[in-house]
Order: C-alpha cells, then sequence, then structure tokens
C-alpha cells in the first residue's frame, strides 16, 4: 500500500511535469506578449519589461528558471526583502534560517500582486465554494438515488429520477440567472453579489467568517453549481444500487434474516457505491473548474476571472499557476479515489 | 408431451411452426422500444423542431440578429410588463408599435427573438460535430491501442493520461485561444488561411469546435481500448487472421462493427455536455465572435441586467435548458432501447 502510493505520486510527478511543459510551450507559442497593446509601448520599454521579467531569454532557460523558483526552497540567514521576487507560497524560519518556498512568480498584469498572492486570496474562495457544491452533490444526490432505488418503480423513484433528469439538464449558466432573479431580486431575501469570507483565511483555506454571514451568500452559488452533479449522482448511485440488491449475497444475507436496514447499509450500500465514487474524483475536479461561471453570475472574488483574463493577456505566470494547481487536484482526487477502492472492495489490491 | 408444445406455439401465434417466426432486427427491435419511451420520443420530436428552426432560421426570424436600433433599447412588450412587474419603472415599449419585439430587444436594441432562433445555430451545429470529432479521433486512437496492445498500447494510453490531468475546461480554452490568436493574420494561401476565413464565415465557431473535440476524445479513447481488448481475443478474430487478413482489415471490419454500437451510445449521452462547454465558454466572453448570438453569450449580457430586464436572460436561458432536456431524453431512451441491461444507468 505504501509503496503503491508512493508509486503513484512519483508517476503524477512526472504527469504534471509533462503537463507544465505542454501549458508553457502551447501559451509560448500563441504570437504576442504581455505587453502588446492596444497603443504600443516604445521599444525600449518593451525590452526592460522583458527584462525584468527574464522574458528576453531562451524558452528553455525561461522554463527551467520558473521550475526553480517553484520546486527549490530559497533559505538565507538574513530577513528577505519585501519584493515581488522574494514572495512565496511558504514563509518560515527554522533556527535562525529563513526559508521561503514555492513561487509562482509575479503576474504581469499588476505590478504589485504576484500569483501567490492570488493563490492566497482568491484560489480558498474556489475551493470553498467548489467544496460546498460538491456537498450540495454528495448530500441530495445518493439519499435520492438509495430512496429511488429501494422504493423502485414507486412515485418515489419516478419523481426523483424526473428531477434528476431535469437537474441533468440544467446547467450553472441557466440556473444561476434564474436564482439570482427570484430570490436575489424577486423576494429579495438574499444578496446578489459578493461573498461571505475575505482574506486572510484560517489555514489558507477556512473561512473566518460563520453563521448567516457566510451562508447567505453561499447559499445560491452552492446549488447552482452543485445541483446538476447531485442529479447524476442520484441517477448513478440508484442504478449500481439496484444492480447490486440482486446480487446472491444480498439474497443470503435476506434469508439470514437480517434487519432490511441493515442489509442495505452495510451489505449493499457499501458495494453499490464504487462505480459513483469513481466519477466522483473527476467530479470535484469539474466543479472546482466550474466555480468559474459561478464566481462571474454570483459576482464571487474567487479565481475564475483572473484565469480568463490571464489568457487574453498573455500573464504567462498566472496561466502556468492556475492551469498547474488545477490538474495537481485533478491528479490527487483520481489517486484519493483509486485508494478509497481498496477500502470499499478489500478485494481490488495495491499494485 | 408433444401435443402440449405444438399447442403451446399455436397459442404464441406464429402458425405452429417455430422456424417460422420472423426474427427481428436489432434495429428494428430497438426502434420499437425507442418509439414505446414517451420522454425519448418528445425529446426526439423537439430536436426535429429545433433544427428545422436552425435550418429556416433566415425564413422564421421576424428581424435581423446584428441589426441595432439604438432608441429601442431594451425594449419590453407590454405583456413580458405584466408578467414580470419588476420592469414596470424600466419597461418602454417601442413607439411605433409596442408589441414589435415579442420577447423585447436588448441593450443595443436588437430583437431577442430572431437572437435566439439564429443563436440555436452555435448549440446545434456543436452538438453534432463535437461528438463526431471526439468519436472519429477516440475510437482510432483507443482501436490502434487497444488492437497492437504491448509497448504500443502503454505509451498511448500515457499520453491519454496525461491529457487526463488537464483541467479539461482549461485546456480547452488554452487550446482555442493558441488556434485563434495564431491563424489570426494567416500567411495567404496556406492552409491556415483556409481554416481562419472558415471560422470566419461560421461567426468564430470552428475554433470553439476544435478546442472542444480537441480536449474530449479521451473518455472515448479509454472506452474503446476496453472494448477492443475485450473482443480482440473471441474465435472471430482468430478465424480472419488465420485466412489471412490484414491488421487494419480486421480492425474495420471485424472488430469495430462489433463495438461501436455503445460507443455511439455513450457519445450521445455526452452531447449536452458539449453544449454546455460551449455555453460556458460564450458566457466567459471566449465563444462565437460578436455579432454572432449564441445561447451562453446571450445570458451572458442578460444577467447583467437581470434584475431590471429579466426577460434578456430568461428566455435564452430556457432555450438552452430546453435544448439539453431534449438531448438527455434522447440519448436516455437510446440507450434503454439500444441495450437494455444498461437501463437506468447514468
Amino acid at each position: 500500500m505504501g509503496r503503491y502510493i508512493i508509486r503513484r505520486l512519483l508517476y503524477m510527478f512526472l504527469v504534471i511535469l509533462v503537463v507544465s511543459v505542454i501549458t508553457f510551450g502551447l501559451m509560448h507559442s500563441v504570437p504576442g506578449g504581455p505587453f502588446d497593446k492596444e497603443k504600443p509601448l516604445p521599444k525600449e520599454i518593451i525590452a526592460n519589461l522583458e527584462k525584468r521579467y527574464h522574458l528576453d531569454q531562451p524558452l528553455p532557460v525561461q522554463y527551467l528558471q520558473y521550475l526553480k523558483d517553484l520546486a527549490v526552497p530559497r533559505i538565507s540567514t538574513t530577513k528577505f526583502p519585501n519584493s515581488i521576487d522574494a514572495d512565496a507560497l511558504f514563509k518560515f524560519k527554522i533556527g535562525k534560517y529563513y526559508i521561503r518556498w514555492v513561487n509562482f512568480g509575479p503576474s504581469y498584469s499588476s505590478r504589485s500582486r504576484t500569483v501567490n498572492d492570488m493563490l492566497r486570496d482568491q484560489l480558498p474562495i474556489s475551493i470553498q465554494l467548489g467544496f460546498l457544491a460538491f456537498s450540495v452533490a454528495v448530500l441530495i444526490g445518493m439519499p435520492l438515488g438509495i430512496l429511488a432505488a429501494l422504493k423502485q418503480n414507486s412515485w418515489v423513484d419516478y419523481t426523483s429520477m424526473t428531477m434528476a433528469i431535469f437537474g441533468v439538464s440544467v446547467p450553472v449558466i441557466v440556473l444561476g440567472p434564474i436564482l439570482v432573479w427570484i430570490f436575489g431580486v424577486s423576494l429579495k431575501v438574499l444578496p446578489v453579489t459578493g461573498w461571505g469570507s475575505k482574506p486572510p483565511f484560517a489555514l489558507g483555506i477556512f473561512s473566518t467568517v460563520h453563521g448567516w454571514k457566510y451562508w447567505q451568500y453561499a447559499i445560491m452559488p452552492m446549488f447552482a453549481l452543485g445541483l446538476s452533479s447531485s442529479a447524476s449522482i442520484a441517477r448513478l448511485t440508484r442504478a449500481s444500487l439496484l444492480q447490486v440488491i440482486r446480487e446472491d449475497y444480498i439474497r443470503t444475507a435476506r434469508e439470514k434474516g437480517l434487519r432490511e436496514r441493515s442489509i442495505v447499509v452495510k451489505h449493499a450500500l457499501k458495494n453499490s457505491l464504487i462505480p459513483v465514487i469513481t466519477i466522483m474524483g473527476p467530479m470535484f475536479a469539474g466543479l472546482l473548474t466550474g466555480t468559474f461561471v459561478t464566481e462571474t453570475i454570483f459576482g464571487i472574488p474567487g479565481m475564475g476571472r483572473y484565469f480568463v483574463n490571464s489568457i487574453t493577456n498573455r500573464d504567462y505566470p498566472v496561466i502556468m499557476g492556475t492551469v498547474l494547481i488545477y490538474a495537481i487536484f485533478l491528479v490527487l482526487c483520481n489517486l484519493i479515489v483509486d485508494l478509497v477502492y481498496g477500502f470499499l472492495d478489500p478485494r481490488i489490491r495495491f499494485e | 408431451m408433444a401435443a402440449d408444445l405444438s399447442e403451446a406455439v399455436k397459442k404464441s401465434g406464429n402458425g405452429g411452426n417455430p422456424l417460422s417466426q420472423k426474427s427481428e432486427s436489432l434495429t428494428k427491435d430497438a426502434f420499437r422500444r425507442l418509439l414505446k419511451n414517451r420522454a425519448a420520443v418528445i425529446g426526439g420530436i423537439i430536436i426535429i423542431l429545433l433544427y428545422l428552426m436552425m435550418i429556416f432560421a433566415d425564413k422564421i426570424a421576424p428581424y435581423d440578429y446584428a441589426t441595432q436600433v439604438l432608441s429601442e433599447q431594451n425594449a419590453v412588450p407590454p405583456w413580458l410588463t405584466k408578467l414580470f412587474p419588476v420592469m414596470e419603472p424600466y419597461a418602454k415599449p417601442p413607439v411605433d408599435n409596442p408589441n414589435k419585439y415579442i420577447l423585447g430587444a436588448d441593450y443595443v436594441g436588437r430583437d431577442l427573438l430572431s437572437r435566439i432562433i439564429y443563436g440555436s445555430r452555435v448549440s446545434l451545429i456543436i452538438a453534432i460535430i463535437g461528438p463526431l470529432i471526439s468519436l472519429i479521433i477516440g475510437v482510432l486512437y483507443g482501436c490502434i491501442a487497444g488492437f497492437f496492445g504491448g509497448r504500443v498500447d502503454n505509451f498511448m494510453m500515457r499520453i491519454v493520461d496525461i491529457l487526463y490531468a488537464f483541467p479539461g475546461l482549461l485546456f480547452t480554452i488554452l487550446l482555442m485561444t493558441f488556434f485563434r490568436t495564431a491563424l489570426s493574420k494567416p500567411d495567404p494561401g496556406t492552409f491556415g488561411e483556409a481554416l481562419s476565413f472558415l471560422d470566419n464565415s461560421l461567426g468564430g465557431m470552428l475554433f470553439i469546435i476544435i478546442g472542444i473535440g480537441l480536449t474530449a476524445w479521451e473518455t472515448m479513447a479509454r472506452l474503446t481500448r476496453g472494448q477492443v481488448l475485450s473482443i480482440k481475443e473471441k474465435e472471430f478474430v482468430e478465424a480472419a487472421r488465420s485466412i489471412g487478413s490484414t491488421d487494419s482489415r480486421i480492425m474495420f471490419k471485424h472488430i469495430l462493427p462489433n463495438i461501436i454500437g455503445p460507443l455511439v451510445i455513450s457519445e450521445t449521452l455526452a452531447i449536452p455536455g458539449y453544449i454546455n462547454t460551449e455555453a460556458f465558454l460564450s458566457f466567459i466572453g471566449l465563444g462565437v465572435n460578436p455579432p454572432t448570438p449564441s445561447w451562453g453569450s446571450m445570458i451572458s449580457d442578460g444577467s447583467k441586467v437581470v434584475r431590471t430586464y429579466p426577460n434578456q436572460t430568461i428566455f435564452p436561458a430556457l432555450m438552452l435548458a430546453l435544448t439539453m432536456f431534449a438531448f438527455n431524453f434522447l440519448g436516455d431512451g437510446l440507450r434503454d432501447a439500444l441495450d437494455p441491461q444498461m437501463r437506468g444507468k447514468s
């Protein structure tokens, strides 16, 4: 198991490395640079700017420099200056050494903000939203699916499955504005834009604001984003549970005289979860990127806007940073899914 | 005993000769089952109507989608004001004819209904070409990997793994921007110029299709490979090999026809996803070039004024949802009809 995880992590590392090379190559092969403006800047200024951000060097050198900033910790006995170049995601002190590690680089479109700032201030909001939407998906979808399967062909089944098809067909960009209009504009019970918590965040991710002050902003976006995923979870849970419930070992359990509840919970449910878990990994990652649109609709200050703008502005470090962070999330999700398999089905061996 | 049997056969109503029973072809049988599924039939009818609307857009649409009438910005017909009393303070119907725009006009005075009708083009074309690209690339790729196996398979599947690690949407955006800007000033007389010209005449749709199609085939490749692996050891493949069929003949004549059904179904089920992705891209402003309408960009424009003119968001949103319903219902029905064992799985 331990060896399996280590091997997977190494493989993940390699995959991420390749992803970074491809992204780097792709974005630098797009014509135009970050300093092309409607009204062209003087040549000297562009040259200076490019020198400042090391864009005058050959691409492989730039790439290696980027990797070095990202991976190699900087250690010094004196305090680091408070400049953009010395910024990093992790700043700490061991003994008399100041250590700075993981620097995603500056943002070309802002003089004072770095990609690290973005990851510190905006990413947590996107993660909170993505996680809440994921909870909505699981907490609504699974019970609905289980209920539908246990009462197969009853009105419960038909209603919830019809609802599920409708749910799958209503994307965020449809549900979002309609929710805003109903609850924000007509009924005026929820604020239309904004997000409850602001940086700095507890432990880098968690909100420091609690209660209604937080939830009044979160309710609409999390439902808008999570509802369609909850529908697909419901359908999958139902289908898989229906299949499992017809297996021989369920009949055996029933013959033994076990209570219906323990048959469902202990015997059927656990086994029926495998296909559901399979889609949860990519779904979580999908919800994280799905936050982009949700953020636009509900005016949430998350990562979305920065990524979209960074592409049109050729803000290379922002593009790289976002793609890498989300790619890491994606592969981590898949790893977790594979590990959960082993827990759900001990026959699956890690090798 | 024998009498019983013949009795039973007679009762089953095919003239007493069990061999004379006409066996229904699989397609016919599936089609019959599909027609029994009311939701799927409704979905299918809606889709046909939508495509008719798309084809005859310039005949149906009352106005041009790009003509701006600045004096009639955000015009709202009286029936809509009654429906949404919120608009009362802001709504002005056009002076000469209050009901000139049935669904109202947008922020530069373009007829909403006409834009919704023309906007169906993007979604409905993506709904065909997106799956087609992903099917062609994915099936070819998966077939080759699964068929040759060993090192080839290993290498090809590692590439898929890497592409899988790309956050899909971000990669689509990146690819799209890459193609669009790389070919924005193409050298005359090259393939790039042809592509760029095609894209312009399609209102910027081509590169969206390419971007979406190029990122969506990985799932198809994995699925195909799995199917090929499970079927390539079967006797009929061995038989074909023993009479000296070439690899490509075995692949396309023997293996592919046996696996293509489920693959097409799973691609049908993915269609709403393509429509959604395009709407998403248009929503964040990376979709079609203005003034070409797309439901996504209309929702995006509308959601900026949703507080005052909800009609500008709600109607394109309803059309988008309706289209996705229809494709979902039809896809589900197709799957159930062709593969009854899969019933109810998503």
